[in-house]
Order: structure tokens, then C-alpha cells, then sequence
């Protein structure tokens, strides 16, 4: 059963409102579409959503008890809660530093969610 | 399991503060309790900061007798507690003739309270000395005994004298009843315990009405809180010529909205004067802001609200007393007595304006009220009247600084940006005699907080220096005391998580 | 420590980092870094979101990220810097004055200053927000510092007042670390944000935005117990019948950032009452001689890439400055804010640099404009100078246009230049 779902993309800043048809996760078109990247986005929407995720993991013995990390690659949209949780049980050791791997391979997506900064011993 | 005191005072604003400091040069146990989790956090913190000259009190009244007290004890009592005071002197600012009725009433007045120096100017004269006056105002009263104190400083610094001379201090104490003996008060029951004592302050404010009614004194003495708001402006944007209090003439409902200088060095504008029906409800409103704008900007013209960095608002304990002297016809008097139905109890109440400027004079009035009774007061030889301030890094000169920072590194680091305010002067709250121990008590004492970042630079340092001075997690640093956190958890503790991937759209 | 530096920057955030870099690339031997925090970064440090260097890098990463490439540069070039040190005064002629623990107190001669202290927040005050005063009340920033730097959750059911991107991005991240964002309310009836912050952080995660919608009033005495909501018109006045309790126990402010230029006034440095900010001339020098000023200091950028841009300019100058001790300008072109702007930085060009350099030219427009606009510079005869075509303009998101030395020609007659934006 065809329906049309607004997603708001986000590829440029413009941030267009598309009217996306679609069966299920099958994008049938793009009513108001303003340019090609539109369409490439409203399926990415549908069928595989990816977001990147920031966020801290706690440090022993650093300067600041969190360090900063993010998502190597674009993450899948349903699994960020479960990453979140997964975030807290993260305990690593100064110093800690800048890209390091900190839960290697995230949720089995084969994904690493890395340091974003140096964080040095407390003195 | 009770503790035997000779005197306990309820309520450690300005006036029990005052009324310890002054009773602690006596042979006497004294116990200063206080509901909240500091001094000095009811009105006493909320005002205008003024010692009135006292032109404005009716002759013969409580009021105008302490308040000419206090106003002539200030100078001396502020360099002995070491606290900032300035005798800049103040105006009342007539624009047309009935207000020139009223400056040479309140003359009359003045002088009837014997209030020195009094004198009535002309417009000219008071542009002179204010160009940034009302271009319309034709006269002014000059009272050159008013002046602008910081009354936080002098609140706690009252408390610390009475503490240093031996006064036991318990705050987060609140008192609940009288234990009586027949008619005599023996003791006292608190939310920390029973109390014995052979006398009663009552000092309470806000809450003095039901302190005295808990003794079944004055049943129909009742205290209904007026409400004041106030907003500053940033001391960098907005001067007047030079410090004073530029008043209105006064109507029934009070002083009126004034445009002051403050030792801080910011001007501040209020106070209006309206009911409320709660004793807790310091709410700022968008109607009062607009109505205290309103008075501000007809005295002072060139205020600006691009220049407003902060609000507040206080509570008066208006009260209904009739003055003692019958022939006055006045129902809003300072209550100073012992009553006669009850052995123990000196009773004050009602102390709203000028009630701050009054204090030190309640003080010696409680004093006087005690010997009549009876009571042997006898001096200690070893009172200390005198209590060193503590260093303010903002107020010395750049050789002083470097010294100070030489001598405790503290002093070097900055925390409160916006008003200058270090590490250093920090950790000597947090571990004078009456320790700083809540973000407001810090906020009180240094300044910290009150510039134009309202806290934004120096909230997560403070909270960490308390944290680690206290040896308390920062998620038990409190704002003003018990219900009020500042931080709920660690990041990473979650008890309860609220994302799930339903929310996920 | 020495007494006296070629360049003196104030604040190491992404502006002060690329002016270092930069004094040091062009010829100063002694640049100074003085930083507040106990570490370099500034901001960026606490901005633990992606989003940063896609214009100068191609890249998408996040704020300490962002920094730590800078920081290791400075290193790299041999910068010296002072940290957990507050400036407390500056002259003139260029004293600084400056304080910390180690040192005590530090009277340092700077021959050129660049100023970079970024901005504070607008506070609960400045908005005259009623109501109560309990524990619970931060800015966005504030609470960013604590949930993201020292660790720690203020609350754990938010109301947030102001569709910026920091109160949308605190959505998401507080939201992420298990607390319950209720509301997030804008008195505009538009978006003060980006759209890409919108979806990411308040539709991805179901929070509800409403617009022309704001607080009426606090509740709570300790700490907050809830916040009640009510409609505006255009005029921001109350719209009776629209009142709303929303339970919590922290409202955020993203209410808006100021330029931080309390020092800058110590300096006799000019302001500008609309950006309140510096104003500056093509190499971001103030009105003092030899003083600098670069990011969000001279007014609040949106891009941390024209910052670096930016700071480089201003680093640029200050060593020349620094070596010269020459302003040499020639003539200089005003910058005028036309028609549907509220600000253009920086407010006049040098026509000599003009023949050399590039000028870009940072705007904010006033109203939105959801359909193709031309922003255009327009001399005083109404000439078009230079323009771009932009797919919208919008308040939240500042246009820029870089002036190349290609149209210096058709600048040399110009005494003033304005900056409109219109619908094409």
C-alpha cells in the first residue's frame, strides 16, 4: 500500500521537506524533489537510516573523568540507544589517545567508536 | 537530650545577628538558631541595601527611635566588623509642589527624630550634584547621615563576631514551639532538638507573628509579606555622578522605587511594594519589572534596559502593630518588648524598613529590655568587638595582589571572571567560622556569580571547589541548602534510561 | 617567561589557535598564548558533536577533534603559552595584565594583540525570565561543560527555551545520556537553527519543537519543579488562553551569545552596539592600533571554519604589526548593512588589500527569505561590485561572500559599499 511519508533531508543545509511515496521501505518517488541527492537520501531514510553518534566514555587517572568519542563511519539509526548503554560500561585508562579504539566493532556492525582528542594523566 | 542556653535567638538575619553580636559581650550561653541552611537569607539579603537617615520614620514611633539609633552606630560598627559601608548621604526628589509639601514635612520630620545635617535644595542644586536626575525636578532633601552598605557582609559578619566571642551558631535549626512551664518559657523544641533557656529572642521575621502566637502572645498581630522587586544593572555600562540613594517622595505604601548606587559598584532599581500570600513567594513578575522600570526611568531617565544583568526580589514582614504611645496614630510599628502574659520572651516584630538600618539600635533596645527585667549583665573581660576582613584580591592594588599571590597561589587563580573573584577568597569562605558551605552562601560572601555571566563561567569550578573542600560528591553541592541540587548524577550512572529506540522515529 | 612578545593572543579556541599559527607563519619570533582553562581548545573542547571542518578540511569530525589539530600545530611552530592564567586588563598600549597561581601577578608588552575570547551566554536575567530562582535554571553551555567536561548530569527532565544549535544539540546529547528532554520552546516562528540539527537531534529522537512558544514563568523555590509554557504573537506578547505546566527539573537557556568583550572595552576598543563586537577593518584590526580581534568575539559565527579563516587574517596582521608597527591601510572603504541585513563583517575594506587579497564578508540577515535570494555589494551609485546566488537566508545561518581582488576595478570608485540580500 503506497503512502507519503515527509522526511526532511539533509544532505545541504537547505534542508528541502520531500514528499516521499513509498511501499514499505521501497521509495516508488519523490513528489517535490529539488535535486538528485533528494531521492539518494529519502531511501537511505528508509532502508538503512545512519547517523554519526558523539559521546563520552569514562577515563581513569585522565585530566577530565570523560573522554570525547564518536562513531569511525555513520552508525545504524536503531541500534544508538543500545550503543549509548553500551558507552557507559567503557572504562578506559589515561592517557588515552586521539583515534584510539575505545569498543572496537561496535554491536557486531563492524564500526569503531574512537577518540576524538588526547587525554592526558591528571598531572 | 536538650542543651542549656541563657539566652536563645530565633532567626540569624541582620537583627539576630545583631542582637547576638552585641549580647555576646555578656557572661551569658547564647544560642543563635536559624531555619535556613545560612545567615542572613531572608530579607536581610533582599533589600536596598541603605542605612536610612531616618527623616522618613513618624516621630515617637519604634521605627524612627532605632532606626536614628542605628544610622548613628553604623561607621562604628562597620569598621569593627570590617565590613564596606559608605556615608554618601541621599535624596529625595521633588518634581512639583505637593512634592516640596512633602520634603519640608519630612524636614519636620527629621528633625523631630533628631536626624542631623538635614537641609532642602533647589533644583538647580541638585542637578549640580546629579546631572543624570529627572530634568524636571524642582527640590530635593538632603540627608547627608544615609549611606549604602553591603548587608550580606554586615549580616555575616555580625554572626561571625557573635560566634568568634563565643555564641553557638546552628543554622538549618527551625524553631517549632515553646515548652512552658505554667507561663514560662523553659526551653524550646527545634527540628534538631530541645532546647533550655531562660530567655527568648524572637528575631524571626517573616515568621516572628508565629513565633510569638506558638507563646500566645498578640493573637491578632499578623505579618503579611510585601514583596519587592529590584533589578541591577552592569557596572560598566551605567554610573551615577557619584554614590548615593535618589529616592521619590514616599507614599503610603513605602520609600517608593529608588535608583542607588551599591558598594559593589553596580546601581540597582526598585523596590515596588505589593502583597503576596505566601512567605516563600520571592517570585520575580514581567508586571513588577516593568512597574520598578517605570520609577526608575522617571528618576533617572538615562537608564537603559540593555543594561540589566540581574533580578531579585525580597519580602518585608509588614506587620499591624500600633506604636506604643497611644497619641500617635500609626498601625505599622516595630514591636520591642517583653511581654507581661509570658516569663522569657523578648518579643520583636514587624521589622520591615528600616528595619536594617534599625538592627544595631534593636540590639541595644533587647540590651535595655533585659536589664529592666532584671537580668545582670555582666561584661566579659575578653569581648573582642573587632573582626578582621578577609582579603578581597579586587580591591588591592597591583603590588598588594602580587603580594597576596606570593603568599597563597590561591589567590592567583581566577574563578568568577566576570567580578574578579579567586580561588583564594573561596576557600576562606569555605573555611571561616561560619563556612560557606552551599553555592549561594559562596555567592553571598564573595560576590561570585553576580556579574554580567550570572554564573555561567564560574558554576562547574565552584561546585568542584566544593566539592573536593566539603570532601562531598558534586552531585551534594546544593544551590542554598537541602532540596536544591545542582547536579543530579554522573554522566554515565543511568538509572532510568528514557531513550529507547521507539523514540527514534 | 619573557616580559615582552611580538603577538599576544588571548583565548585559545579555534580563532586564537589559527592566529598564533599564523603570526608565527608570517614572521613573529615571541607569540604568546594566554588561555583561561587548564588546558587549550576552548569551546571546542566541551562541542564533542561532528560538524566541524567541512568547509577548510572536507571533513566531519568533532569539535576537540578540530582543535587538537591546531593545538599540535601551535606546538609544531613553537608557540608559548600560559594556561589557568586570566587577563585581567589590557592598555592601549598594548600592556597586558595577567594573573595565575605559578606566576602571580604578570605585566606582560605585547607589539601586537589578537583578541579571541569568544563569547559568553545570554543569561536567565538578561531575557527577564519571571517566576522563581531555584537551583535547575543553565545556560545550554553551562550544562554542556558539565555533562560533556566534568562529568556530570544537571537534571534529568529538561525543558529547553531556544532553537539555537547549542539547545538542540544538548537535546540530543542529554538525551543520549538517559535524561528526558520534554520540550524544546522558540519565541520565533522559525527555526533560530540549522535544519540538519533539527532532524538529527529533536526529530531522530522524537522531542517535540514548538514555535512561538516560550516561558511565562519558573516554578519551583529549591529547584525546579516545572516551567509554564505559553504562546507569543510576532510582538512576543502573551497570548491569553495558552498556558501550559510542563513538569521538570531543569530548564536549559539557548537563548542567544554575546562577544565577550569586556576586555576589549578595557582597551578602548570601539564597539559595535549591533554585533557587539569590535569593529574591525579586512585584517580584523580594531580601532586601537596594533589590537586584533578574531571569531566569535567580533561576532558569533556559525562556521568554526571561518573562524580559523579568520583568525588567520587577524594572526596575518598582527605579526605585520608586529614587525612594522605601521598601520598601513590607504584608503578605506565603509561596509554598510543594506537591505534585509542586520550586520556585515568586517566593516571596511582596505582598497590596496583589495587589489591583493581576498576579503570574505560575513552577514546576518534580519527576516528569512525561504526562496533563491542574490546577495549583492553595491557601491554607492548602486554598482553590484560582487554577488552570490544563495538558495535561501536565513537569521540562523550567516551568508558569506568573498570580495576577490577581480573586482577591484570596479571598486575603485567606491567610497562606500552595502550589503543587501533580496529575493532573485
Amino acid at each position: 500500500m503506497a503512502e507519503v511519508s515527509e522526511i526532511i533531508c539533509v544532505t545541504c543545509p537547505k534542508g528541502c521537506t520531500l514528499q516521499v511515496k513509498h511501499e514499505g521501505k521501497d521509495v516508488l518517488e519523490v513528489l517535490n524533489e529539488g535535486c538528485k541527492r533528494g531521492k539518494e537520501y529519502a531511501i537511505c531514510e528508509l532502508q538503512d537510516p545512519r547517523r554519526q553518534v558523539a559521546s563520552t566514555v569514562r577515563v581513569k587517572g585522565g585530566l577530565h573523568p570523560l573522554v570525547p568519542v564518536y562513531t569511525q563511519k555513520a552508525f545504524p539509526k536503531p541500534l544508538i540507544p543500545q550503543l549509548a548503554q553500551e558507552l557507559r560500561k567503557v572504562e578506559i585508562s589515561a592517557p588515552v589517545k586521539i583515534n584510539q579504539v575505545v569498543l572496537a566493532d561496535a554491536l557486531g556492525t563492524g564500526i569503531d567508536i574512537i577518540a576524538s582528542r588526547d587525554m592526558p594523566g591528571k598531572h | 537530650m536538650s542543651e542549656n542556653y541563657d539566652v536563645i535567638i530565633i532567626g540569624a538575619g541582620i537583627v539576630g545577628s545583631m542582637v547576638a553580636r552585641f549580647l555576646s559581650k555578656y557572661k551569658l550561653d547564647i544560642l543563635l538558631i536559624e531555619k535556613e541552611s545560612d545567615v542572613g537569607m531572608g530579607t536581610s539579603s533582599a533589600n536596598s541595601a541603605a542605612v536610612h537617615a531616618g527623616y522618613d520614620a513618624l516621630p515617637g514611633t519604634n521605627k524612627a527611635l532605632t532606626n536614628v539609633m542605628g544610622a548613628e552606630m553604623w561607621p562604628e560598627i562597620s569598621q569593627d566588623l570590617g565590613i564596606p559601608f559608605e556615608r554618601c548621604g541621599d535624596y529625595v526628589v521633588a518634581v512639583d509642589e505637593e512634592d516640596l509639601k512633602m520634603l519640608n514635612l519630612l524636614l519636620e520630620r527629621g528633625q523631630a527624630n533628631r536626624v542631623p545635617g538635614l537641609e532642602i535644595i533647589d533644583g538647580d542644586e541638585m542637578r549640580r550634584r546629579e546631572p543624570l536626575v529627572r530634568p524636571d525636578t524642582i527640590g530635593a532633601l538632603w540627608a547627608p547621615t544615609g549611606g549604602i552598605i553591603d548587608p550580606f557582609a554586615a549580616t555575616i559578619a555580625a554572626a561571625e563576631n557573635a560566634v568568634m566571642n563565643g555564641v553557638t551558631l546552628k543554622r538549618d535549626t527551625a524553631f517549632e514551639d515553646f515548652l512552658m512551664d505554667g507561663n514560662r518559657i523553659t526551653s524550646i523544641h527545634t527540628s534538631r532538638g530541645d532546647f533550655t533557656c531562660r530567655w527568648v529572642v524572637n528575631a524571626a521575621g517573616l515568621y516572628a507573628d508565629e513565633v510569638m502566637h506558638k507563646a500566645g502572645v498578640r493573637p491578632e498581630f499578623m505579618i503579611r509579606p510585601r514583596r519587592g522587586e529590584y533589578v541591577i544593572l552592569d557596572k560598566v555600562d551605567f554610573q551615577l555622578t557619584r554614590n548615593t540613594i535618589l529616592f521619590p517622595t514616599p507614599s503610603d505604601k513605602g520609600k517608593g522605587i529608588v535608583v542607588a548606587s551599591s558598594l559593589h559598584g553596580n546601581v540597582i532599581v526598585g523596590p515596588n511594594a505589593n502583597f503576596v500570600d505566601d512567605k516563600t513567594n520571592k517570585d520575580i513578575t514581567k508586571e513588577g519589572i516593568e512597574e520598578i522600570w517605570s520609577g526608575g526611568k522617571k528618576l533617572v531617565p538615562g537608564i537603559n534596559r540593555k543594561h540589566i544583568i540581574a533580578e531579585f526580589a525580597g519580602l518585608r514582614a509588614t506587620g499591624n502593630a500600633p506604636t506604643p504611645n497611644p497619641e500617635i496614630n500609626y498601625n505599622q510599628d516595630f514591636i520591642i518588648e517583653i511581654p507581661r502574659e509570658v516569663k522569657g520572651l523578648v518579643n520583636l516584630g514587624g521589622i520591615e524598613s528600616p528595619g536594617f538600618t534599625a538592627a544595631p539600635g534593636l540590639a541595644l533596645k533587647v540590651i535595655e529590655l533585659l536589664e529592666e527585667a532584671g537580668e545582670s549583665l555582666v561584661e566579659k573581660a575578653d569581648w573582642n568587638p573587632i573582626r578582621e576582613p578577609r582579603p578581597v584580591f579586587r580591591h588591592l592594588n597591583k603590588d598588594e595582589q602580587a603580594a597576596l599571590v606570593a603568599r597563597e597561589p590561591a589567590y592567583g587563580r581566577i574563578v568568577c571572571r566576570c567580578e574578579m573573584v579567586t580561588e583564594g577568597e573561596i576557600l576562606a569562605e569555605i573555611h571561616a567560622p561560619i563556612p560557606a558551605d552551599t553555592y549561594d552562601a559562596l555567592k553571598r560572601r564573595t560576590w561570585l556569580g553576580t556579574g554580567r555571566c550570572q554564573g555561567g563561567f564560574d558554576m562547574p569550578r565552584v561546585t568542584q571547589i566544593l566539592s573536593d573542600e566539603l570532601g562531598v560528591p558534586p552531585e551534594d553541592v546544593t544551590k542554598k541548602g537541602e532540596g536544591s541540587p545542582l547536579l543530579f548524577r554522573p554522566t554515565k550512572n543511568v538509572e532510568q534510561d528514557h531513550l529507547t529506540v521507539e523514540d527514534l522515529i | 617567561m619573557k616580559a615582552s612578545y611580538d603577538v599576544i593572543v588571548i583565548g585559545s579556541g579555534p580563532g586564537g589557535l589559527a592566529a598564533a599559527i599564523a603570526a608565527k607563519e608570517n614572521g613573529a619570533d615571541d607569540v604568546l598564548i594566554i588561555e583561561r582553562d587548564v588546558e587549550l581548545g576552548g569551546i571546542l573542547l566541551q562541542c564533542i558533536h561532528n560538524g566541524f571542518g567541512l568547509e577548510l578540511f572536507n571533513e566531519d569530525i568533532p569539535g576537540p577533534t578540530y582543535a587538537q589539530h591546531f593545538i599540535e600545530k601551535t606546538k609544531g611552530h613553537g608557540v608559548q603559552t600560559l594556561m589557568d592564567t586570566m587577563v585581567l586588563d589590557i592598555t592601549p598600549e598594548r600592556i597586558v595584565f595577567a594573573i595565575n597561581k605559578d606566576l602571580g601577578y604578570l605585566e606582560l608588552h605585547a607589539r601586537a594583540i589578537v583578541l579571541a575570547m569568544g563569547c559568553r551566554e545570554r543569561t536567565r536575567a538578561q531575557i527577564l525570565l519571571p517566576g522563581a530562582r531555584p537551583a535547575g535554571v543553565y545556560t545550554a553551555g553551562t550544562a554542556q561543560r558539565f555533562v560533556n567536561v566534568e562529568g556530570h548530569m544537571p537534571g534529568e527532565k529538561f525543558v529547553i527555551l531556544g532553537s539555537g544549535d547549542i539547545g538542540m544539540i544538548m537535546a540530543r546529547r542529554l538525551t543520549i545520556e538517559g535524561a528526558r528532554v520534554e520540550r524544546v520552546l522558540e519565541i520565533m516562528p522559525y527555526l533560530t537553527g540549522l535544519t540538519r540539527n533539527y532532524v538529527q537531534c529533536l526529530l531522530d529522537y522524537g522531542i517535540t519543537l514548538q514555535k512561538q512558544r516560550t516561558v511565562n514563568r519558573i516554578i519551583g523555590r529549591d529547584r525546579v519543579e516545572a516551567i509554564e509554557a505559553v504562546s507569543v504573537d510576532d510582538a512576543w506578547n502573551p497570548i491569553p488562553g495558552t498556558k501550559e505546566i510542563i513538569p521538570c527539573d531543569t530548564l536549559l537557556l539557548s537563548v542567544g551569545l554575546i562577544p565577550e568583550n569586556e576586555l576589549s572595552k578595557k582597551a578602548g576598543v570601539a564597539l559595535d552596539p549591533v554585533t557587539n563586537g569590535p569593529y574591525v577593518d579586512d585584517r580584523f584590526m580594531t580601532s586601537v592600533p596594533g589590537i586584533f580581534a578574531a571569531g566569535n568575539v567580533v561576532h558569533v559565527y556559525d562556521l568554526v571554519d571561518w573562524v580559523t579563516e579568520a583568525g588567520y587574517v587577524a594572526g596575518k596582521g598582527a605579526a605585520h604589526f608586529a614587525q612594522t608597527d605601521k598601520v598601513e591601510t590607504g584608503t578605506e572603504i565603509p561596509l554598510k548593512a543594506g537591505e534585509n541585513i542586520r550586520y556585515v563583517v568586517p566593516h571596511k575594506i582596505s582598497k590596496a588589500h583589495l587589489a591583493e587579497e581576498t576579503v570574505r564578508l560575513q552577514m546576518r540577515a534580519i527576516t528569512p527569505i525561504e526562496e533563491r535570494v542574490l546577495v549583492t555589494v553595491e557601491d554607492q551609485n548602486g554598482d553590484v561590485i560582487a554577488k552570490k546566488g544563495e538558495a535561501y537566508a536565513r537569521p540562523g545561518e550567516i551568508l558569506t561572500l568573498a570580495i576577490k581582488p577581480t573586482s577591484f576595478d570596479a571598486a575603485q570608485k567606491a567610497t562606500s559599499l552595502t550589503v543587501n540580500v533580496r529575493k532573485r
